[in-house]
């Protein structure tokens, strides 16, 4: 087929000519004709099921979000039947649907919600059975609200053809179905690896994070808890969203101030546990390179490409790097170097983590990430609940004045920074790898090789020894999927591979503001959240891990050296082999 | 997949032919676009219902993600991922056999076997499902037992019929 083909329709009365394969739905967007949709999502769910998008096309009504335009075709979007048509497709959706608008966590980010709002739904002509069921809880990570899912299957598509987890699916037919795990299992017993792009899918709030915001306030009106709070590089070019900023708005100095009006004590970086996991993890790929043993060395920073790995690749285990995930570092060292220096018992420090992850709150329940009985982190929130915090709070977010991080693990470098975005922590590691081999100072920081949001990218470096490290740097699971097994075919040879299960890296993890789907369809998230971890990298004096005077110092103080058995201890973990199914 | 060990008695090996008799319809459908379904059969065929060890070493060696394969199970009506009774009676409850008296023939069936609709009896002998439509409602009301099929039924004819199966 001729890609440049064109085919002349005429919609509402325009003519209008499109390329040959173009829907109806793009044709009427081009003209600036505005169809609703529902169970679309581009490129990913495409079952033009929910019947939102129907078009008059002839005497006959046709869904708009997958017919071809084609020559001659005279298409109508507003006409009496098209809106009665949608309007009765959208009352029979929320005539099944738990309607506690005002209660729910998706109220005013809903998008069926605001779909019966511009549909002007005033009252609802159907009421028959309701679908029941129990609200699973079972997972730290994600709940599923079975009576608000109105079975669009975008969370499906995602989980299965994105992420290639394959967690969830319909169950039974007709009335009885239900979007869930295999053999009706609760999602903490499947093999959900907790990434919450099921969530960002989700119109409604059938599927939403383990909420744990009242844990914290709990905490932080109890006077015997020293409340500490770290948040992690991704968060601070988003959070601002969900205060009326424009995506890609870096608001780290208002998170700080924010931080501590809402009452944390102390107010941390997990940029700076960035940094040491570079310095251990660079530590340990120099070793690996020199010893050849569990090459590729896989990066261990995402909870979700862990488990993934432990599900579906356990012969690979002793691939990952020990590392613990960099804010486990962080809680490990301040519930031991910290809370010495501060003379206060670690049972009484509360160590909170702001994610912008859902499988974070999974990995920080595993038993592998405690010391002496203790968590490393004991209570993970997203993004979107520390927003929540600050709306309650009732703080004026946007007028507030920056602050500074608390010490000492308030400096970070530009390296640290870029943790939040595919290929950073490459990058980072690449930064200091370089220069611990040359063993003096270099110019080069950018390593625009592995930078950009391209699922697979491959980078081959050659080190100032003469080694060569050929890299993989990968995001979203489907595609960190391909790449493990060529590597299990022998047809990839790699020695460090870098994973975020998130298509985009942490700054589109599950657990950032909702962003609507009509909204990612003008302006790509991903870049414009990636362009602002890139810009704080570019801002910060200090962009190489190892040149951070805090690491210097805690090495020097407590360490000692990346690798110790200190570090070891407090820095490192294992890993465990799960079910395929 | 199921442990297969050496036992006392005879029943590892009926296991030994259950598994076999798995790995040859798999081979069997392995490249074949849209597999899946025949091979669910097979396996029904084989164990009676939708075993989970079975299905597991089917979504393994297909490639089909169990997710899947759930959601076809769970469609299907004529799957099952509970074990079955040595036979299985079928009461149709499509439109023509209700109106004839389809329920009072089930609810006999039901009193009669002591046993719920869609569940199998305790000694594993019968299990008693509600149907729809079976295709022949010109014998209104229909049941079948296994393949065979009974007609224009009274709840009287209940007895002799069931007589049959309970050698």
């Amino acid at each position: 087929m001729n890609k440049l083909e064109k085919v002349k329709i005429m919609i509402d009365g325009l003519e209008i000519e499109v390329e040959k394969g173009t829907t109806v739905l793009e044709a009427a967007k081009e003209v600036g004709i505005h169809i609703p949709t529902l169970c679309y999502l581009k490129n990913v769910n495409e079952p033009s099921s929910c019947r939102a998008c129907v078009v008059e096309v002839g005497p006959r009504l046709i869904a708009s979000c997958t017919l071809k335009a084609e020559d001659g075709m005279n298409i109508k979007t507003n006409t009496k039947k098209v809106r009665e048509a949608r309007k009765t497709v959208v009352e029979l959706i929320l005539s099944d649907h738990k309607r506690e608008c005002t209660s729910c966590l998706r109220n005013e980010k809903c998008e069926l919600q605001s779909l019966a709002n511009n549909l002007n739904i005033r009252e609802l002509r159907f009421e028959g059975e309701r679908t029941r069921a129990e609200i699973d809880y079972s997972s730290p990570a994600i709940v599923r609200d079975i009576e608000k899912c109105i079975l669009c299957g975008r969370c499906i598509a995602t989980c299965s053809n994105v992420q290639t987890v394959n967690a969830i699916g319909f169950i039974n037919r007709g009335f009885g179905t239900i979007v869930g795990p295999s053999f009706d299992k609760p999602l903490a017993d499947s093999v959900c690896i907790n990434c919450g792009q099921c969530i960002l899918a989700c119109p409604v709030g059938a599927l939403y994070e383990h909420e744990n915001i009242n844990d914290i306030w709990r905490e932080i009106e109890n006077p015997d808890k020293l409340v500490v709070v770290q948040t992690a590089p991704a968060v601070r070019v988003a959070l601002g969203e969900e205060f009326g900023l424009p995506i890609g708005t870096r608001v780290t100095g208002k998170m700080v101030a924010a931080l501590r009006k809402i009452g944390f004590d102390k107010v941390f970086d997990t940029d700076f546990a960035a940094d040491l996991t570079i310095m251990e993890e660079g530590t340990e790929l120099i070793k690996r390179l020199e010893t050849g043993e569990n090459l590729p060395l896989m990066t261990s920073c995402c909870p979700g490409w862990v488990k993934f790995v432990e599900h579906n690749f356990p012969n690979m285990l002793e691939n990952l790097s020990t590392c613990k995930s960099p804010h486990e570092m962080e809680g490990a060292l301040i519930k031991s170097y910290f809370a010495k220096r501060m003379n206060v018992d670690p049972k009484n420090i509360v160590v909170v983590s702001i994610m912008p992850c859902t499988a974070k709150k999974f990995e920080s329940q595993r038993e592998e990430l405690s010391n002496q009985q203790m968590q490393d982190v004991d209570y993970v929130l997203t993004t979107r609940e520390l927003a929540q915090m600050i709306k309650e709070a009732g703080i004026d977010f946007v007028n507030l004045k920056d602050e500074e991080f608390d010490n000492p693990f308030g400096e970070a470098t530009g390296a640290g920074v870029i943790f939040g975005a595919t290929g950073g922590v490459a990058e980072a590691a690449l930064r200091t790898v370089f220069e611990l081999v040359a063993g003096k100072d270099l110019d080069t920081v950018d390593f625009n090789a592995v930078r950009g949001i391209e699922g697979i990218k491959e980078a081959t470096i050659e080190l100032p020894n003469g080694a060569v490290i050929n890299t993989a740097v990968i995001n979203g699971l489907g595609n960190a999927r391909k790449v493990m097994e060529l590597i299990q075919k022998g047809e990839k040879n790699y020695q460090f591979i870098e994973v975020m299960a998130c298509p985009g890296g942490c700054i589109n993890g599950g657990g950032q503001p909702i962003v609507d789907k009509e909204t990612r369809e003008n302006i790509d998230v991903k870049i414009a959240r990636s362009k602002a971890i890139y810009d704080e990298d570019k801002s910060l004096p200090i962009r190489k891990s190892h040149k951070n005077p805090y690491i210097k110092k805690i090495y020097d103080e407590f360490l000692g050296e990346p690798n110790s058995h200190l570090s070891h201890q407090l820095l490192h973990t294992n890993y465990v082999a799960r079910e395929k199914f | 997949m199921e442990q297969t060990q050496t036992m006392c008695c005879n029943c590892g090996n009926q296991q030994d032919e259950r598994n076999d008799k798995l790995n040859e319809l798999i081979q069997k459908y392995r490249d074949v676009k849209g597999g899946l379904i025949p091979v669910l059969h097979g396996v029904q065929e084989i164990y009676g219902y939708l075993n989970e060890d079975a299905l597991k070493v089917v979504s393994e060696e297909l490639a089909v993600p169990m997710s899947e394969i759930y959601g076809v199970a769970t469609f299907y009506s004529f799957f099952s991922l509970e074990p079955k009774g040595e036979h299985v009676i079928r009461v149709c409850l499509g439109t023509a056999c209700y109106v004839k008296g389809a329920q009072q023939v089930l609810d006999k069936l039901s009193e009669k076997l002591n046993v719920e609709v869609n569940k199998t009896t305790e000694d594993q002998k019968f299990t008693l499902e509600a149907s729809r439509c079976l295709g022949a409602c010109g014998l209104a009301p229909v049941i079948m037992i296994d393949d065979d099929v009974y007609g224009k039924l009274t709840p009287e004819m209940v007895d002799e019929i069931l007589e049959k199966y309970n050698k």
